[in-house]
């Protein structure tokens, strides 16, 4: 397009072969993000998505093919990346013996987050009332919240997301879709592993895993 | 809106330790038990030997070593086990912290609330096992270079371990040949002590045993744990 | 130079290479072990001190030499495969383990019936050579059960390898034990400043055992690759190839 301007390319992969064991999960993905993209992967239930978002991460070793992040390695520039970077899984990654606050107090010494956001992002998720309770007696669906407060606290700029939708009811797909609308227009990067459909923009890129 | 750069190393390395420190005391068991065990590892030795003074002065260093390795081992099992459950683990590795500094921060928590309280109790024992008061002070020196050690050696082992099954009796297996040296110069050095004989020597070599410990055994557990998680 | 020790790291090119290198190590291994033995046992003289004693030399010797040998390759086929992710320095360490642990059981057995007549007991507690060799004889169990514990053979492979690079500061302990400490096993023969200090009659069968023993465990060890080698490699097509091509 003539005029446009060129955006820095943020996430690229090239030749991503992955094996399970002895399977070969998939062969050969390759991809490339800028600000403002989004990337959905979808397929059944055991057709790799996790793994591919697992390997993206840098969790999961990759056989063959490699993944940058502003044009350098993930792997050898581990740091760089995962501070631009936050994960959200099934399994939350809180203690469900702490509190809420405790445990999103806990984020902020890991990685940086936006200062003095809390309360705000606590209330658009609406789980100010619940900052004392240990998470253990949180629903999952109230738990895929705290999650959620986790990435709206972050200043990363890549959001990695597995099963977005899950355990939460009708309102809260809707919240979490807006949430990720949101990133992407800011300039963020988001990948997103889903069985079922999520319809973001028409720019969406998809890779369908059989 | 502005963010917050990077909280520094020691931020991250102290909020894991403090955590660690509040997750326990929210179960207390995780605390006594392992000082319950260590207690009653002490009392078997005298029930199955008979209570001959001399005797038992005799081998009351070796029991109280023994016994605190053995307690060790069992407190080590849980050490990554509920962060590879509840994904805290991804979470910690994909941190723009240094990974070996976390699992540094885990071990320390760990020794605080598994090794530590061996170390206060021990006098303890070693009273009811006649040992002269001049031996305490030694004991509790080597006790304490001795269990830091061994966290951290445990480390290694609970991190190539963790959700494997029956990961507890090989973790044990794992751990225990790298801690005979402990062992051996721990307790051979308070027995020293009972003879007044110099101790320093064994001191010194659990003092480097222990620091070749801290500068290697969190860079192979994190390295461990970035395995184990795959 | 680097393209040659590319191709030996191709799983079929090794395991050619292997095939034909084995008769060679076998066939001179046990020449050189017949050497030793017949020279070590019927034509060396008696020692001054043991008598005819010490001739369990010519077996506890190579064994403990090989056990550290064999650990030592361990560990650094471990960091290969580790650092460079050569699929075929794992199998090269999970091939040697086994040999690795029989030849420390080898050393520990030997070590013990010569200790009887030596020092009037089958094991010393207190000695630091014995204990680390027996040290690395549960080193040797860990890295096997771990193996077999996890399923996934990358994984497990990996894991290992941290495992053993662990263990590797016991090596050079078991050797430097008898200088650090004192023990009741004699110190360093060959190994040492001023070289050898042993009569030569007795050095060179024990010289010649040595090698033997070594070169006879190169031939075991590259066997032990090859079956590795083609077991990880069983769904692949040149091994399928190679089966069916061979069946016709």
């Amino acid at each position: 397009m003539v005029g446009a301007k060129t955006l820095t390319e943020l996430l690229s992969a090239e030749g991503l072969t992955v094996f399970r064991g002895e399977r070969c999960l998939f062969h050969g993905l390759s991809f490339a993000l800028t600000e403002g993209d989004s990337l959905l992967v979808q397929g059944q239930n055991g057709c790799g998505k996790t793994s591919l978002l697992r390997a993206i991460a840098g969790l999961l070793d990759l056989e063959e093919g490699n993944i940058r992040w502003k044009g350098k390695s993930i792997i050898k520039y581990r740091q760089d990346f995962h501070s631009e970077m936050v994960w959200f899984a099934h399994r939350v990654g809180f203690k469900n013996d702490l509190n809420l606050l405790e445990n999103l107090s806990f984020e902020t010494a890991l990685r940086s987050t936006f200062a003095g956001r809390l309360d705000e992002v606590l209330d658009r998720l609406g789980l100010t009332a619940l900052i004392e309770l240990p998470l253990r007696v949180l629903s999952a669906g109230q738990q895929r919240r705290v999650a959620l407060a986790r990435m709206l606290l972050s200043s990363a700029r890549l959001w990695l997301m597995d099963e977005p939708l899950t355990n939460l009811d009708a309102a809260g797909q809707v919240l979490v879709v807006e949430i990720i609308l949101d990133h992407v227009r800011r300039g963020g990067v988001c990948v997103l592993a889903s069985h079922q459909p999520i319809e973001l923009d028409a720019a969406m890129q998809r890779i369908e895993l059989l | 809106m502005t963010s917050s750069s990077d909280p520094s190393l020691w931020e991250g390395f102290a909020a894991v330790i403090k955590r660690d420190l509040l997750l326990a005391f929210r179960r207390p068991g995780d605390i006594l038990n392992p000082l319950f065990f260590f207690a009653m590892v002490s009392t078997l030795f005298p029930l199955a030997m008979g209570p001959d003074p001399e005797q038992l002065m005799a081998i009351g260093p070796g029991v109280v070593w023994v016994a605190a390795l053995l307690s060790g081992l069992l407190s080590l099992n849980s050490l990554f086990l509920s962060d590879l459950e509840d994904g805290s683990l991804d979470q910690l590795i994909l941190s723009p912290q240094p990974l070996p500094m976390l699992t540094f921060g885990k071990t320390i928590a760990h020794w605080l609330v598994s090794g530590f309280p061996l170390v206060i109790i021990s006098p303890l024992i070693a009273i009811t096992y006649q040992m002269p008061v001049q031996t305490i002070g030694v004991m509790v020196v080597t006790l304490t270079l001795g269990t830091i050690s061994l966290s951290l050696l445990g480390s290694v082992g609970a991190a190539l371990t963790v959700g494997l099954n029956r990961g507890n009796a090989l973790l044990s297996l794992l751990v225990l040949p790298l801690a005979m040296p402990v062992l051996i110069f721990g307790a051979r050095t308070v027995s020293l002590a009972a003879t007044n004989d110099a101790v320093a020597a064994g001191i010194y070599f659990l003092a480097a045993y222990c620091m070749l410990s801290v500068s290697f055994a969190p860079f192979a557990a994190a390295a461990a744990l970035k395995i184990s998680n795959e | 130079m680097w393209n040659f020790i590319q191709k030996l790291g191709s799983p079929p090119h090794f395991y050619g290479l292997a095939a034909k290198m084995i008769p060679w190590f076998a066939i001179s291994g046990l020449l050189l072990i017949a050497y030793g033995t017949i020279a070590g046992l019927f034509f060396a003289p008696p020692d001054s001190k043991q008598g005819d004693a010490f001739r369990i030399i010519y077996a506890h010797v190579p064994a403990a030499y090989l056990s550290m040998m064999a650990y030592t390759i361990m560990a650094v086929t471990a960091g290969i495969g580790l650092i460079w992710r050569m699929k075929l320095a794992h199998a090269v360490a999970a091939a040697a383990a086994p040999l690795g642990a029989w030849f420390t059981f080898l050393a520990l057995a030997t070590g013990s019936i010569w200790g009887r007549p030596m020092w009037g007991t089958w094991w010393e507690w207190g000695d630091p050579r014995l204990t680390s060799e027996l040290i690395m004889l549960f080193l040797y169990f860990g890295y096997m059960s771990l193996r077999a514990a996890i399923d996934d053979t990358a994984k497990a492979d990996k894991a290992s390898a941290v495992l053993v690079l662990v263990g590797a500061v016991n090596v050079p302990i078991i050797h430097f034990s008898v200088e650090w400490w004192s023990s009741l096993h004699q110190g360093p023969t060959l190994i040492k400043k001023g070289g050898p200090s042993i009569d030569a009659a007795m050095l060179y069968p024990l010289l010649g055992i040595i090698l033997g023993f070594t070169l006879f465990f190169g031939a075991l060890l590259l066997a032990r690759i090859r079956t590795e080698v083609l077991h990880r490699e069983r769904r692949t097509r040149w091994v399928r190839n190679m089966i069916l091509g061979e069946s016709t």
